[in-house]
């Protein structure tokens, strides 16, 4: 019995009749052991004299860390031993440095700074949990409290508290290069100057916790070959395995992780803050240790899906047909960068949403503040923006006066379009969940809707890249040394763009979708659907290119952004105490000795720097 | 923590333990008598995963005394099953996917024979009521209400022999 339903009519030429498992339901290989049970969870293992840790966690939200007393804690009845930072063999860490993604930038045990409510900051090992949590009870730690922030906006201001000593701006650094990710994809700008709706919306998600029913936890025990043996209920075993490696400096050879069954996860269980903790516990007592969190730390420092906010801009023709979108992207990354950095970059992958728009653009700041550090959950870096894309889509349906359903699916992606990341589309089915959707929902679209494809009209003109506006708007640090330089994308005209070359419009974008996308779908205008008479794109579109201009010279945008703070109009705002930038409204140009800006690659994958981890699974490279 | 003499029956089974004075009953039954059935979800009464039948009767015990199932019986999931037949419940919960990740599944199954043991055909609301207190965070309940309502449609006293034995 399943409640799946297996379409045999969509796609019918890719449903076979001769399949014998694919579309029937199929047990579950762990079902009988969940309703007898049986199933092993790390919890399920139980051993003799096994020790109890708990933590001392910080009460602030950022503070210096002025004395830490232990307060007679370790003399107290049944405490083992009391685990402080100096004890962690490799106190710094970042989770993607296994991949050589980003800096090195928490540790697993604080002794200085705290940078949100709840961080680690001592462990106390008992013979029974009730001991342990006393003798933490018993721990007194003198803080110097400092100021704090708690949102995206504010923590990019060049005032705001710095968090996280790693990235000093407050944000992450996107390819050595700048305070966030780009996404730039033909000329918004200018589609926008034609459109006949521009339509404008914020959009928010509070961090969700992911609340697994198994709380996070390890237990880690001393084997006879000098190896520890750690339970874990970890999503990602190898992930904990290398990361427990890399911070107590042991080869991961002398480390047996077994996990497997976890009781429910949902992305919150790949942080692996559990186990270098009991096996580092196993180490120093040589006993059984678990450690586990409460329902309480679960909820408090359990890393959450992230905060995000965004701002959508779109340009909107009368007949529905969306030909620009812009995106301003906040992921609230909590006090370390975890897995953010990832998600963001994903999340711009995943733009502008499954529809074909040929000139999009994103920033998206994946930004630290002293919220508990966020993490996976299904889907994370997707999940956000889609909220906010498909809102988005009804808030334009409603300008243009659209069935919403209808609205979606003229803008669908097809099979063979060009994404904006520069990857054509396949296996695309949007068109006809929309349908199916209306279907159950008895919610009516016309027959010339009813009857799209994903497998038709796509891919052609669709499937070229367009001239491409590209700028060097946030720089690393820019912000923070007072420039006051505006997060959306959209001042792309000004003298930080560039061209290939200063030709008209139409020529352009032939030439740089032959160059850039080696098609043969020269000589056709970049937009999905055929416009007889656009005429070429205004002349500012091409300013850049020509002669860097001062701020004055920036056009009017067509319908000034509710949120975009209009930089030209501002006055130079330098900060008191930075040194002065002579206009910290218009991005800095590149200075001679910094490496010429090729427009031909600017998305260049991964970040490759000398600073990054030196550990692969425990051993310095 | 003085030591405190336990007699009950679990799962139909005589018991003696010596308890730590304050003990939990999810503690004694899992560590003390190891039967890991019972799971720990938040040790505060919310979520229903430790859920288990005291005398028939629904209990949370994660917030149970120990020494007061003194001369009293328990039963937990792992006397559920009649050694490889399972009990309808169980098949139906396998049937309709009614566990993911199976942390919940103990609870849920021993809050669904409570409901069933006092009445034996009851309707979705009175499903939906008993197992209020059992959270799940992976099927959103629907198969889980429907697997309760399909035990009760097979009579919950029929086992099934089909799955083989248990690991």
């Amino acid at each position: 019995m399943s409640s799946v339903e297996f379409r045999k009519d969509l796609f019918a030429d890719e449903r076979p009749e001769n399949l014998n498992e694919i579309g029937l339901p199929k047990q579950r290989q762990d079902a009988l052991g969940h309703v007898t049970g049986r199933s092993p969870y790390y919890d399920d293992n139980l051993y003799d004299g096994l020790l109890h840790m708990r933590m001392v966690r910080s009460s602030e939200y950022h503070a210096r860390i002025r004395s830490i007393s232990l307060n007679g804690a370790d003399m107290m009845p049944g405490v083992v031993r009391v685990i402080q930072a100096a004890d962690v063999p490799h106190n710094i860490n970042t989770l993607l440095s296994l991949i050589g993604f980003g800096r090195d930038d928490e540790a697993l045990l604080q002794d200085k700074k705290v940078s949100y409510r709840g961080e680690a900051i001592l462990a106390i090992i008992a013979e029974t949990e009730l001991q342990a949590r006393k003798a933490c009870q018993a721990v007194r730690v003198d803080y110097e409290a400092l100021p704090h922030v708690l949102d995206v906006e504010e923590a990019l201001k060049p005032q705001a508290p710095v968090v996280n000593e790693e990235y000093p701006n407050n944000t992450f650094d996107y390819y050595d290069r700048y305070d966030h990710q780009k996404l730039r994809f033909g000329d918004p700008h200018a589609a926008m100057a034609r459109a006949d709706h521009i339509v404008e919306g914020e959009y928010q998600m509070s961090p969700i916790e992911q609340a697994p029913m198994e709380t996070c936890g390890a237990i880690a025990v001393p084997e006879t070959n000098d190896r520890i043996l750690c339970h874990t209920c970890s999503q990602a075993l190898f992930f904990s395995l290398g990361t427990t490696a890399k911070l107590l400096d042991t080869p991961s050879s002398r480390l047996h992780f077994k996990g497997g069954t976890v009781g429910g996860g949902f992305g919150g269980k790949v942080d692996s803050l559990n186990e270098p903790m009991a096996v580092l516990g196993a180490k120093l007592t040589g006993r059984p240790v678990k450690f586990t969190w409460d329902r309480e730390e679960e909820m408090q420092v359990g890393a959450p899906r992230g905060a995000e906010r965004w701002r959508i801009r779109d340009g909107v023709m009368n007949d529905g047909r969306i030909i620009a979108r812009e995106f301003t992207g906040f992921f609230d990354s909590g006090a370390y960068t975890r897995l953010s950095s990832y998600a963001v970059v994903k999340g711009t992958a995943h733009l502008p949403g499954p529809y074909t728009i040929p000139n999009v653009a994103s920033n998206v700041y994946c930004v630290f503040t002293n919220r508990t550090p966020a993490t996976a959950m299904r889907g994370f870096g997707i999940t956000g923006v889609d909220f906010a894309i498909e809102c988005h889509m009804d808030k334009v349906a409603e300008t243009v006066r659209m069935n919403p359903i209808e609205l979606r699916l003229l803008n669908a992606y097809r099979d063979g379009d060009m994404k904006p990341h520069r990857r054509v589309a396949k296996n695309t089915a949007y068109i006809e969940c929309c349908q199916v959707a209306a279907g159950k929902a008895d919610w009516a679209i016309a027959p010339e809707y009813s009857a799209m494809s994903s497998l038709r009209d796509g891919g052609g003109e669709r499937a070229s890249i367009p001239l491409t506006m590209i700028d060097e708007e946030g720089r690393i640090g820019e912000r923070k040394r007072g420039a006051n330089i505006d997060t959306a994308p959209s001042k792309i005209t000004k003298d930080s763009g560039r061209a290939p070359s200063v030709i008209p419009i139409l020529e352009a974008t032939q030439a740089m979708g032959e160059q850039a996308a080696g098609r043969p779908q020269v000589g056709k205008a970049t937009s999905p659907a055929p416009q007889p008479s656009a005429p070429p794109a205004p002349a500012p579109a091409m300013a850049p290119s020509q002669t860097p201009s001062p701020t004055s010279a920036v056009p009017a945008a067509p319908q000034r952004s509710a949120f975009a703070r209009l930089q030209a109009s501002e006055p130079a705002a330098p900060s008191q105490s930075r040194p002065v930038e002579p206009q910290p409204s218009t991005p800095t140009p590149p200075s001679e000795s910094e490496q010429p800006y090729r427009p031909s690659e600017p998305f260049s994958r991964g970040v490759k720097r000398p600073g990054a981890s030196p550990f692969i699974s425990g051993r310095r490279r | 923590m003085a030591k405190v003499p336990v007699r009950f029956t679990l799962n139909g089974r005589e018991t003696a333990l010596f308890v730590d004075g304050g003990a939990n009953l999810l503690d004694v039954l899992r560590r003390g008598a190891g039967d890991l059935s019972p799971k720990y979800g938040c040790g505060q009464g919310t979520c229903g995963t430790c859920t288990v039948l005291v005398d028939g009767e629904a209990h949370l015990s994660c917030l149970t005394l120990a020494e007061i199932i003194e001369g009293r019986s328990v039963s937990t999931v792992s006397g559920l099953s009649n050694g490889p037949d399972l009990h309808a419940l169980q098949t139906c919960f396998m049937e309709n996917f009614a566990a993911q990740c199976g942390y919940c599944t103990s609870g849920m199954l021993m809050a669904a024979k409570a409901l069933l043991d006092t009445n034996p055909n009851p309707t979705r609301d009175e499903v939906i009521e008993a197992i209020s207190g059992n959270l799940c965070r992976c099927t959103g309940y629907e198969p889980i209400i429907d697997a309760i309502l399909l035990a009760a449609e097979r009579g919950q006293g029929n086992r099934s022999p089909s799955y083989g034995s248990a690991r």
